[in-house]
């Protein structure tokens, strides 16, 4: 029920638009991407939900690719098929094309300038506070009970810590799904 | 020229289809690559990926722009991009299709159930990474320092985090006004 809730259909342009301002104002890629993304797909478009959008940052990260073009085209396909998923791809690639189109032509001037690297070391910044927002968001969305407690303090330990594979990692959580569930379900026959 | 462009789709098709995990996950492969064909010089390539971090977009995806441009033009950009992205779609597609249709079987949801709150700890983690590596001094605007941390980065990334999270900020803003703001700061 709770899918009726989410928007199902949205305009090829829509889709591109959307993703072209993602890729355009995300600096640093990969987790830098994802407060940008939930602003607009959740926030402004209502495409997911805090919840659902985690699963679709797993599946992205679990298969080979970018993950934010993964993430495009997961939503891109759910919103308008094949096409969509190739326009939202289009759209959040664009931006890079275009940029670094232009700053190839220009390398050594742009690289030289003061003024560039003073404005960047703003952006970095500005990004550290826009993730550790998401982290905290993410966190309140996802820790709903003391299962899901213990396997997120283990996979960012395991993270931070230790050179354990992402995939590894996410793989992990799958299994103490499936334990927790298996248990819980034991729980309720023996009940 | 033709072949430039053949081996710029199978070199970087190939980048998409064996890297799981993204970003930085794509740079060793991506420089065998590179020496295999030869696109572009090692210390090149260095210069690339940091303005690939510093520019918006994915940070593979710029890469791959990059290369494909300094190899053979807009539309050796254009081949290299596409095929890095290719393998993605192929893969995806069906993969999500499934996933749509049987989101609501318990099996799977237990999965993502366990899933969900990993990734979580996973996002927290690269937050503390970004916070040690983007907080430091730049040494190419400020003199080394006994303390390790600029504290003008740190008090613009608590202003940006306390915006978004009690104002509902909108993270375009944030960034760009932060870029005025170490015009500013960062020119002192």
């Amino acid at each position: 029920m709770r899918q009726n809730q989410k928007q199902r259909t949205a305009s090829l342009r829509e889709l591109f638009v959307a993703w072209f301002k993602i890729g355009l104002f995300t600096f640093g890629g990969g987790y830098a991407m994802l407060p940008l993304i939930e602003r607009e797909v959740i926030d402004n478009k209502g495409w997911t939900d805090k919840e659902e959008i985690l699963s679709i940052y797993a599946l992205a990260q679990s298969v080979p690719g970018v993950i934010a073009v993964n993430t495009s085209i997961i939503l891109g396909n759910r919103l308008g098929g094949v096409k969509g998923a190739v326009v939202a791809a289009a759209g959040v690639i664009s931006p890079s094309l275009i940029v670094i189109m232009t700053i190839a032509s220009f390398f050594d001037s742009i690289m030289n300038s003061v003024y560039v690297l003073q404005a960047f070391s703003g952006i970095r910044s500005a990004v550290v506070g826009l993730v550790a927002a998401a982290a905290v968001r993410i966190a309140l969305a996802s820790l709903k009970d003391k299962s899901a407690f213990v396997i997120a303090i283990a996979a960012f330990v395991l993270s931070a810590f230790t050179d354990v594979h992402a995939i590894a990692i996410i793989l992990g959580g799958a299994l103490a799904g499936l334990l927790a569930y298996y248990l819980g379900a034991k729980r309720r026959v023996e009940d | 020229m033709f072949m430039a462009f053949l081996q710029l789709f199978s070199g970087f098709f190939k980048i998409g289809l064996f890297t799981v995990g993204g970003g930085y996950a794509m740079l060793p492969l991506m420089q065998q690559e590179i020496a295999r064909y030869g696109w572009v010089s090692a210390a090149e390539f260095v210069d690339i990926i940091a303005i690939a971090e510093m520019t918006p977009g994915a940070i593979a995806v710029n890469t791959a722009t990059f290369v494909g441009f300094r190899t053979a033009g807009i539309l050796g950009a254009i081949v290299a991009t596409t095929a890095l992205a290719l393998p993605s779609l192929l893969i995806i597609v069906p993969l999500s299709n499934f996933w749509e249709t049987h989101q609501e079987h318990p099996v799977l949801k237990a999965i993502f159930n366990g899933i969900r709150p990993a990734v979580a700890g996973l996002i927290g983690a690269a937050a503390m990474y970004i916070g040690q590596t983007a907080l430091q001094y730049d040494p190419l605007l400020s003199q080394k320092d006994a303390f390790p941390i600029d504290f003008r980065s740190l008090i613009i990334a608590a202003v940006v985090f306390l915006a978004v999270r009690k104002r509902n900020v909108d993270p375009i803003k944030a960034i760009l006004v932060s870029a005025l703001v170490g015009l500013i700061v960062f020119g002192f």
